[in-house]
């Protein structure tokens, strides 16, 4: 599979350079306290002759095995998440340069779980307090539970597992990507707004389809919507490249959305890219499809300009050379957390940064309009979330009209009070 | 009112009529940068309605008024430069270098040159308006955005909304002196006429910050607090200090509201409702007007300075972003 080369490629260039720059760390933290890559000992800061304090932050990619995408056009680049920390190291060690702070990126990509999470737990014990990781469920709890009672902390950016955040959540793991329930609820909100309430769905085979489905589900009866009908959507793993497919596509989904009552939308959970853009203009009525695809809720547009940030874009595009997408977005708002902490508090020491982070002090600023917090009782960060197409943004929820007593964007995702959360109690 | 108030008032209007229609040049008129329609809407503050406007490059931002009067200095963002127009005929007269992205602009108190943030590049650009040129480049944070200079010339200030500090810069040798960190996405700066302080206004923070310019730290921060509008609506951008000292005035972004600030002791004594989104202010230089932009509702509302009232709403074009009045 192109994407596993392509993985695997990345993995062994990221790995020959960490060598490389593990024997170039002294020179770097020598020469230029500022060399934004340079992967170094922990306190080479304490080291260095003048009173730079080095912040160091490791990116963490576990090889996940995907099925190939229907569309070329969603194969998943290959320094994804990895490039939006690089850019928030950029931008921490502008502000870091007039604070004598230094921020340094270093990178653990691919192995086994069990190598993966090794390679983290020795980071942590030579003094690596962030880890910003891409994993799933199961291999980032694993490594949480593994880190426990070291000084350390998890950004999960990759996963958008509610139970995370819920009945599984950790206090060592705070959560940068948006939940599942904070999607949902983001594009439920609109949909009321928009009076749309009778609703259809098609959900696909892969687990996190299932857990789509089901937040689906939930989001739909927390803002009065109606599931009329539901269907699963089944196929052959693998099947994308039938050649000329489309004749058949054309006649397959009209009969498939046959059985559907009357609906105003028809939702789609299909995760796993696998069959949901088959949907749109194929459909036997003329309804709009929304979910996964269609109308999809996100927590980051790459053609989004509102609350200044195109030069954000900009800046991302120089450096990687393409459009910053959700997981980008979160691995920057992991690093940026780091950094704002670390300006704020004046020090790096990794427990008064977590610290800082969950006290009602903290505040990022990330081209969402308003400042972003985290969530006190999992850990969770607050935002609000574009209701898109691909090209553009329709809207952004929390819609108008949606109250809460504490900050509207707790309408998105599961509240405090109905939280299985207790790792923060 | 007994008879002799009537007649003082009635000589006092007459006066006013005779004088405005003798020397029209009694009507400031305000140039408003509409960001999204390409134009500067010409306001007479007399007549309180839109006299011309003025068709500039791509999506203009920060104003200003420079060589004595005579120009009209538009940031144009998107086409990465400032644009130069006569500001009694309206035409253009050509085209000063800005470096990338230019958002907002300030120019040395004798005339020239003038400094502008570049808001895509991390740079602040010093430009001789007079040959065109660009003079130097001072790097700074990340997205550069407000720009100060002080009353004796001497110190540039430099907000980076990124990088959440106010930057001095001497400006005679180029150099940064001191980074100030402020609250979260730092917007507008300004000193106070005396030059002994400098007010930092952070849009996210949701805060001014104020700082002592000789000691170059902070020394106090202003908090808002509107009852019934969330904190986080709650954005501080546009800040106007009246020439005595004794009154600030801080934008408020989408909480809609002008805030009035007693400048001595930093207290918040009013807030005034205006239009939406409401981001940069600029007083009448009589200083009895102070005209907002208001982004998201496409009007200037004008506030009764002695009243602390908004008296009137000007329609202006879609997204009006900068403002400045004419001296005369």
């Amino acid at each position: 599979m192109v994407m596993t080369q392509r993985g695997k490629t990345v993995a062994r260039s990221v790995r020959l350079r960490r060598q490389l720059l593990a024997i170039l760390g002294v020179f770097a933290a020598l020469c230029s306290p500022f060399a934004p890559d340079a992967m170094r000992p922990a306190n080479a800061g304490q080291q260095a002759a003048d009173a730079i304090t080095t912040i160091a932050i490791v990116y963490v990619k576990e090889d996940r095995e995907r099925l190939p995408p229907l569309s070329l056009l969603d194969f998943r680049p290959p320094n994804e998440g990895y490039d939006g920390a690089k850019l928030a190291i950029e931008d921490n060690n502008t502000t870091g340069r007039f604070l004598k702070q230094s921020f340094t990126l270093g990178a653990i990509i691919g192995g086994t779980r069990d190598e993966l999470i090794a390679n983290v737990v020795a980071e942590a014990k030579a003094g690596v307090g962030f880890f910003v990781v891409d994993a799933t469920a199961e291999t980032l709890l694993a490594m949480a539970d593994a880190l426990k009672g070291l000084p350390a902390v998890i950004f999960n950016a990759g996963a958008s597992d509610q139970r995370l955040r819920e009945e599984d959540c950790r206090a060592n793991v705070k959560h940068t990507s948006a939940s599942n329930a904070m999607l949902t609820d983001a594009l439920a909100q609109y949909l009321a707004w928009k009076q749309w309430r009778n609703v259809v769905m098609v959900s696909g085979p892969q687990p996190e389809d299932k857990l789509y489905a089901a937040s689906l589900r939930h989001s739909i009866k927390r803002y009065g919507l109606k599931l009329l009908a539901e269907k699963e959507f089944t196929y052959e793993p693998g099947s994308r490249r039938a050649d000329g497919g489309y004749e058949q596509v054309q006649q397959q989904i009209p009969t498939f959305t046959d059985a559907f009552p009357e609906h105003d939308v028809l939702l789609v959970a299909d995760v796993a890219n696998q069959f949901g853009a088959y949907f749109p203009y194929r459909t036997r009525t003329a309804r709009p499809v929304a979910g996964t695809h269609g109308l999809y809720p996100t927590s980051w547009h790459p053609a989004s300009e509102l609350w200044g940030a195109t030069q954000f874009q900009n800046r991302f595009q120089r450096l990687a050379g393409r459009n910053m997408n959700e997981l980008d977005y979160a691995a920057w708002m992991a690093v940026r957390s780091i950094g704002e902490a670390a300006t704020r508090t004046s020090s790096g020491e990794p427990k008064v940064l977590i610290d800082y982070m969950l006290s009602p002090k903290f505040e990022l600023a990330a081209f969402k309009g308003q400042k972003l917090t985290y969530r006190p009782w999992n850990a969770q960060i607050r935002e609000p979330i574009f209701v898109a197409t691909p090209k553009i943004h329709v809207s952004v929820s929390p819609q108008i009209g949606f109250l809460h007593q504490v900050t509207v964007l707790d309408t998105l995702g599961i509240d405090r009070p109905e939280t299985k959360c207790a790792a923060f109690n | 009112m007994n008879a002799a108030l009537k007649f003082i008032c009635a000589t006092l209007v007459a006066t006013v009529v005779v004088a405005s229609a003798a020397m029209p040049a009694f009507a400031y008129r305000a140039f408003v940068s509409n960001e999204k329609d390409n134009t500067i809407s010409v306001i007479d503050t007399e007549a309180l309605k839109v006299i011309e406007t003025m068709k500039v490059g791509q999506r203009p931002r920060g104003v200003i008024l420079a060589n004595g009067g005579a120009w009209l200095l538009v940031c144009t963002s998107d086409d990465n430069r400032i644009e130069v127009y006569d500001a009694k005929t309206y035409q253009f007269i050509k085209n000063l270098p800005s470096g990338p992205d230019p958002e907002l602009m300030e120019i040395h108190p004798s005339g020239n040159p003038l400094y502008v943030a570049n808001e895509d590049d991390n740079i602040v650009t010093v430009v001789d308006i007079e040959e065109g040129r660009i003079l130097a480049e001072v790097p700074v944070g990340v997205e550069p955005e407000g720009m100060a200079v002080s009353p004796d010339g001497k110190l540039v200030v430099n907000t980076s909304e990124t990088t959440n500090m106010a930057h001095f810069i001497d400006s005679t040798s180029h150099e940064t002196v001191a980074n100030i960190l402020v609250d979260n996405r730092p917007r507008v700066a300004q000193f106070t006429s005396d030059g002994k302080q400098l007010w930092v206004s952070a849009e996210i923070g949701g805060t001014v910050t104020i700082i002592d310019v000789a000691k170059k730290e902070p020394i106090h921060k202003i908090s808002f607090e509107i009852a019934g509008i969330n904190a986080d609506a709650i954005q501080p951008v546009g800040m106007r200090i009246n020439k005595a000292g004794t009154k600030a005035y801080v934008a408020l972004g989408p909480a809609n509201r002008i805030a009035v600030i007693d400048a001595k002791t930093y207290k918040v004594e009013k807030y005034i409702l205006v239009g939406q989104r409401v981001w940069n202010l600029a007083f009448t230089p009589d200083e009895k007007q102070l005209l907002t932009t208001n982004g998201v509702s496409n009007d200037v509302t004008v506030i009764d300075v002695a009243k602390e009232r908004a008296v009137k709403s000007v329609p202006v074009g879609r997204y009006p972003w900068g403002v400045v009045v004419s001296e005369d």
